[in-house]
C-alpha cells in the first residue's frame, strides 16, 4: 500500500479515535462496548453499500450509482414479503434480492457501456424507476417482516460475541482487499479507470468490466437492504433513500477519488465509520435537528478540505 | 446531407423540442382539456421552479460544474422570504426588502459554493452535498416547522393576472429575456469554453477561476428566483420543500441537451427539459393510469426521454 492511499486511511482513523473520545468526554457511555457495537452495525450497513459505489467509481470515467437508495428499498420490500418473518423463507428471500440487485445493476450497466448515457444521469433515471416501481409494489401500505434468524444476524451478538453482520462486513472487507490486489479483474478496473483507452488497446475487455462493476454495485446494495430489513424489522418507505448521498462520501472520505482509478476499499470502511460516528455523536449532543444538520453539513465541507481536494489544474 | 451531418448542425435543443411537441400532442389526445389556456397556465407556474433551477443548474454544468445544493438554496430562500416578509410586513416595500435580502441569501450560498469547489478545489459532487446539508439546518434553524403563510398581497400576485394574463406568463416572459440576455453576454460563452477545455481556456488568457466562481454565483441566483416562484406557488414557507427537485433539474438540463461534461447546451433548452417533466406527470395523470402506478410510468418515460435526448443529442454525449 502507497503512502498516497495510506494517508486518508490514517486520517480518518485517527478522526474516528479522536470523535469517540470527545463523545465520551461529552456524553459518559458514548464509547462504552454496547454503543461501539451499535455504531458499527450501522456503519456495517453503509459500508456494504459503499463497497458498490466503490468499485463503480474506481472503474472511472465518471462513475457513480445514484440509484443505490432505491435498490434498497426494493430489496428490503422484497425480501420482507418473501421471508414474511419465518426463517424457512430466508434462503429464497436472499436469492430474490441477489437477483433484484443484478437485474438493476445490469440495467445500469449496460445504460453506460451500450448506449453511453453518462453514468451520473443513467443510475438516476433508474432511482426514478425504483421509486415508481416501490410504489406500485407496496401500494401504499408497508408489508413485511424480517424472518428472527436474519434479526439475530444483524443485531444479536453471535461468534465472539459479535453479530454476524460485523462478520459479514470484516469478509467483504477481505475480499475487496484480495479482488482489487490480487485478481485480474482487479487490474482490470484500475486499469480502465486510470486509462480507457490504453486499457482498451491492452486488451482489457472494457465494456463487460465496466457492467460487471454495476451488477456489484447492485448486488452489494440488495445485500444491504436485507440486513437494513433485519435491522429495523420491517420495510417502511424508501428506507434506502439516505444512503445515496452517504454512500458516496464515505468513499471519498476513505480516500478514492471520484475520478477513478485509484483508491481502496480499506479507506471506505474507515470513512464509514467515520460518517457514523459523527452522526452518532451529533444525536447524543441534546441540540436542535437544525443545529445538527449545521454542524453535520460544516462538518463534512471540514473533512474534504482535510483531505477530499482533487488534485487537478491548478489556475 | 446525411443524417449524422443534419443532426450535427441542429441546435442542441432541438431533439426536447421534438420530445416536448410529442408530450403535447400525446396530453392533447389523452385529454383535449389538457391544452386548455386554464391547464397551461396551472402547468407553468407549477413548473416555473423547476424551470430557473435547471437554467442555474445549467449555468455550472456549462463550465464542468455541477451543484446538487441548489433544492437547499431554494428552501433557504423560500424560508428566508417568509420570515422577513413577516417581519417587514404583507406591503410592497416589505416584500421587495424581503425579496432583496433572499436574492441575497442565495446569491450568498452559491459563492460558498463556488469557493469551496473551485478555490478549494472540492469535488463538486460531495462538497455541493456537503453545503446542501448545511443549508437544510440554517433553513430549519430559521423556520422549524413548515406552514408560515406568505403575505397575501404576494401569492394574490403570483397566481393572479395582469390585463388579462395570467401573471406567471410574464415570469416566463422574463425568464426567457434573461436567458437571451445571458446567451448574448460573454458569459456563456465563456462558461462553455471553460467546459470545453480548462486548460486552454487557461492558456487562452480567461480568468477561469472567477468565470466558475461566478457561474455558481448565479446557479445561486437563479435558485433564489426558484424559490420566489415556490414561495408565490405554495403561499408558505417550508425548509424542506427543496427535498426532490435538485436531482430533476439536473434531468432537465441533460434533456435540454447539457453535457455534464462540460461545453454543451443551451439555457433554453433546459427550460423545454423542465416543460418535458412536467407534461410527462401530467400526460400520465390524464391518460388514467392508477395512482400507484404513476410514479412508475413516470419515471420510465424521464428515462426514455433521457435515452433518447442523448442518443439523437449528437455531440451531447459523455
Amino acid at each position: 500500500m502507497s503512502m498516497a492511499t495510506f494517508r486518508p486511511i490514517l486520517i480518518a482513523g485517527g478522526l474516528v479515535v479522536a470523535l469517540m473520545i470527545a463523545g465520551e468526554l461529552v456524553s459518559p457511555g458514548f464509547a462504552s462496548p454496547e454503543q461501539i457495537l451499535r455504531l458499527s452495525i450501522v456503519a456495517a450497513l453503509l459500508g456494504i453499500v459503499a463497497a458498490g459505489q466503490n468499485l463503480v467509481i474506481l472503474g472511472g470515467r465518471e462513475g457513480i450509482d445514484l440509484s443505490v437508495g432505491g435498490v434498497i428499498s426494493l430489496s428490503a420490500l422484497v425480501a420482507g414479503n418473501v421471508m414474511n418473518g419465518l426463517d424457512a423463507g430466508l434462503l429464497p428471500a436472499i436469492l430474490a434480492c441477489v437477483a433484484v440487485g443484478a437485474i438493476f445493476g445490469l440495467l445500469n450497466g449496460l445504460g453506460v457501456t451500450l448506449l453511453r448515457i453518462p453514468p451520473l444521469v443513467m443510475t438516476l433515471g433508474m432511482l426514478g424507476v425504483l421509486q415508481g416501481l416501490l410504489v406500485v409494489a407496496r401500494n401504499g401500505i408497508p408489508s413485511g417482516r424480517a424472518a428472527p434468524m436474519l434479526s439475530d444476524f444483524v443485531s444479536q451478538p453471535q461468534w465472539l460475541g459479535l453479530p454476524g453482520i460485523l462478520w459479514l462486513w470484516a469478509l467483504i472487507g477481505l475480499a475487496m482487499a484480495g479482488l482489487l490486489g490480487r485478481t485480474v479483474f482487479g487490474q482490470r478496473i484500475f486499469a480502465i479507470g486510470a486509462n480507457e483507452p490504453a486499457a482498451r488497446l491492452a486488451g482489457v475487455p472494457t465494456r463487460l468490466t465496466r457492467t460487471m462493476l454495476y451488477v456489484l454495485s447492485g448486488v452489494f446494495s440488495a445485500i444491504a437492504g436485507l440486513c437494513i430489513l433485519g435491522y429495523s424489522g420491517s420495510s417502511f418507505a424508501n428506507v434506502g433513500g439516505q444512503y445515496m448521498l452517504s454512500s458516496i462520501i464515505a468513499v471519498v472520505l476513505g480516500g478514492t477519488p471520484l475520478s477513478g482509478g485509484r483508491g481502496g476499499y480499506t479507506g471506505t470502511m474507515i470513512g464509514a465509520l467515520l460518517l457514523v460516528v459523527l452522526q452518532g455523536l451529533l444525536t447524543t449532543l441534546s441540540i436542535e435537528e437544525s443545529g445538527r444538520q449545521i454542524i453535520f453539513g460544516s462538518a463534512l465541507i471540514v473533512l474534504l478540505l482535510f483531505y477530499g481536494r482533487s488534485s487537478g489544474m491548478r489556475v | 446531407m446525411t443524417l449524422p451531418s443534419l443532426l450535427r448542425k441542429m441546435p442542441p435543443f432541438m431533439p426536447v423540442l421534438i420530445i416536448l411537441i410529442c408530450m403535447f400532442a400525446l396530453n392533447g389526445l389523452a385529454e383535449p382539456n389538457s391544452l386548455s389556456p386554464y391547464a397551461l397556465k396551472g402547468l407553468i407556474s407549477t413548473y416555473l421552479a423547476l424551470m430557473f433551477l435547471s437554467v442555474g443548474q445549467t449555468i455550472v454544468i456549462f463550465a464542468a460544474d455541477i451543484d446538487l445544493s441548489v433544492g437547499a438554496i431554494l428552501g433557504l430562500v423560500n424560508v428566508t422570504l417568509v420570515s422577513m416578509m413577516q417581519v417587514l410586513g404583507g406591503e410592497p416595500a416589505g416584500i421587495f426588502a424581503a425579496m432583496a435580502i433572499a436574492l441575497a441569501v442565495g446569491a450568498g450560498c452559491g459563492l460558498l459554493n463556488g469557493i469551496l469547489v473551485v478555490v478549494l478545489r472540492l469535488q463538486a459532487i460531495v462538497a455541493t452535498f456537503g453545503t446542501s446539508v448545511l443549508f437544510l439546518g440554517l433553513a430549519l434553524w430559521i423556520m422549524p416547522v413548515a406552514g408560515t403563510p406568505a403575505p397575501r398581497l404576494f401569492w394574490r400576485t403570483f397566481g393572479g393576472r395582469i390585463a388579462g394574463i395570467p401573471f406567471a406568463y410574464f415570469v416566463l416572459a422574463g425568464l426567457l429575456v434573461l436567458i437571451v440576455l445571458l446567451s448574448r453576454s460573454r458569459f456563456v460563452p465563456r462558461l462553455l469554453t471553460v467546459g470545453d477545455d480548462q486548460l486552454a481556456a487557461y492558456q487562452t488568457g480567461l480568468p477561469v477561476q472567477s468565470i466558475r466562481v461566478r457561474g455558481y454565483v448565479a446557479c445561486g441566483i437563479f435558485a433564489a428566483l426558484a424559490g420566489f416562484c415556490i414561495t408565490g406557488d405554495t403561499a408558505s414557507g417550508d425548509p424542506n420543500v427543496g427535498g426532490l427537485i435538485t436531482l430533476n433539474s439536473v434531468a432537465a438540463a441533460v434533456l435540454g441537451g447539457a453535457a455534464l461534461s462540460g461545453g454543451v447546451g443551451t439555457l433554453f433548452g433546459s427550460v423545454l427539459g423542465s416543460l418535458v417533466i412536467g407534461l410527462v406527470g401530467s400526460l400520465v395523470f390524464f391518460l388514467g393510469t392508477p395512482s400507484e402506478w404513476q410514479n412508475l410510468v413516470q419515471g420510465l418515460t424521464v428515462l426514455a426521454a433521457l435515452m433518447v435526448g442523448i442518443l439523437f443529442g449528437g455531440k451531447a454525449r459523455a
